[in-house]
């Protein structure tokens, strides 16, 4: 557990000081939300158009941070220091998934407001409960799959291209439970409730994937 | 080593596939709804049936290669991933066919076999490029059965999550192996499967055997005529076989 927060720490330091990640995919989600106004040529979005633009936006900015998660352990031999400690390394994925729901939430804080201001029908605050929900578990999932495919392609020539094309189709069943667990919350006549079935795949979708990244993480660490 | 065995293998292969076909053509009656077109069936299914049994068998072979370190594992993982992925491309454009005549579009975003199998493809199409972009051939090696792991372990999941989202709206009208399927169809529908199943097996053991000579092939080279007589191996998707250099004596 020690390991683990000051990874962690070490993580969110480096973040505070040297600012790589979260302002790029905060922007990021900001100038996608502008260039959705102008491809769709509509002032304001409900129902199933909000929530599809969201969750695209979302994603494609986690896409930028897990693009860019393994990076500085790799260019400026992380790993290695890493590997010398007497640590479980299991240490790694969870402190990195940890890292990763953070600057997404983060990076939420500001989007979800952005989005509501700039985009959405409505007020967001009747949906803002069950929406807090969903962007809790679908943040878990993204961390768990945006670890593991960052892992993955970390040690490649090409890893901005491979990381996404791994993650994307693994993250497909998330975006499609997310997406439509959100499209209820975001109709214009005012937010139904959450469906619980929704709710429940992606939590199952969550454990399913932190146990599997759990029992293949330590072989992308050997040397 | 791996050749023991093609000679029956194929001939049986050779059998049973033209009796499927034979069956397909003059046995079996035509769909009542859709004629001859839903003949494609008994080559559209068993494809993608045996396509994603080649990714799971993939992903059990890459749990054995990282529990062994044995790098024979590899390559069984890979030339199945490989085949599989050519039954997949087969099973795609057979569908959409399939899909032009029956339903009138060449794609179907409501049935979620369909879907969730071009997901899959998606998924399995980055392994080879996963391969290419890691030179180190022992990293190589165990970054890919990590990525089939991840990947055999997802195909059930998102066939399920696929099939979730749409189940409510559309009914499964053609479902594949129902109990409504006369006794004719099930019977030629079973033997396409086997026939595929052992095609697959065919094939597989056959590049695991021609990789397997080329290697042989290599090494006895370099034994007889020394380390200069073989060209190094570019860098490659595929696992490399070719043993370390012999210390001179």
């Amino acid at each position: 557990m020690n390991a683990v927060r000051a990874l962690l720490r070490k993580d969110l330091l480096l973040e505070l000081r040297a600012k790589e990640s979260v302002p790029a995919m905060a922007l990021f989600s900001l100038t996608t939300f502008v260039i959705f106004h102008f491809a769709l040529d509509r002032n304001t979005v409900a129902g199933s158009l909000a929530s599809g633009v969201l969750w695209v936006t979302l994603l494609f900015a986690a896409i930028l941070g897990i693009n860019r998660l393994f990076v500085a352990e790799r260019e400026q031999g992380g790993f290695d220091a890493f590997m010398l400690a007497p640590v479980d390394r299991t240490a790694m994925l969870i402190a990195k998934a940890c890292a990763l729901f953070i600057f997404l939430t983060i990076v939420e804080l500001i989007a979800v407001p952005a989005f509501a201001f700039l985009l959405l029908e409505g007020s967001i605050l009747p949906a803002l409960p069950g929406l807090i929900a969903v962007l809790v578990l679908a943040n878990i999932g993204i961390a768990v799959i945006g670890t593991l495919s960052s892992a993955i392609a970390v040690q490649t020539r090409a890893r901005d291209l491979i990381a996404p094309l791994v993650a994307l189709p693994l993250l497909v069943p998330l975006l499609i439970a997310s997406a439509r667990a959100t499209q209820p919350l975001l109709l214009s006549g005012g937010a139904l409730s959450v469906p619980t079935k929704w709710i429940a795949v992606l939590g199952l979708y969550d454990l399913v994937f932190a146990l599997l990244s759990y029992a293949v993480f330590d072989f992308l660490l050997e040397e | 080593m791996y050749g023991k065995g093609m000679r029956p293998l194929a001939i049986g292969t050779f059998f049973v596939l033209t009796g499927a076909f034979a069956l397909v053509f003059f046995w079996v009656p035509a769909d009542a709804d859709q004629g001859f077109i839903q003949k494609i069936f008994y080559l559209h299914v068993p494809m993608a049936i045996v396509a994603l049994g080649g990714f799971i068998a993939g992903g059990v072979m890459a749990i054995c290669h990282l529990r062994t370190g044995n790098s024979k594992w590899d390559l069984r993982s890979y030339v199945s991933i490989h085949m599989a992925l050519v039954l997949a491309v087969g099973a795609l454009i057979t569908g959409s066919i399939w899909a032009r005549a029956a339903w009138g579009h060449w794609w179907v975003w409501d049935e979620p076999t369909l879907v969730s199998f071009l997901i899959v493809f998606l998924l399995y199409a980055t392994y080879q490029p996963l391969r290419f972009a890691i030179e180190d051939p022992e990293k190589q090696a165990r970054y890919a059965s990590v990525f089939a792991i991840t990947a055999g372990a997802f195909v059930p999941l998102n066939f399920l999550a696929v099939r979730m989202a749409q189940s409510l709206a559309h009914p499964r009208v053609l479902g594949a192996t129902g109990g409504s399927m006369p006794s004719e169809m099930r019977i030629t529908f079973y033997v396409s499967l086997i026939g595929m199943a052992l095609l697959f097996i065919t094939l597989w053991k056959y590049e695991m055997a021609s990789k397997h000579t080329t290697a042989q092939l290599r090494n006895l080279r370099r034994r007889l005529l020394g380390d200069d007589s073989v060209a190094p191996t570019g860098r490659s998707a595929a696992p490399s076989t070719v043993l370390p250099a012999r210390p001179k004596p």
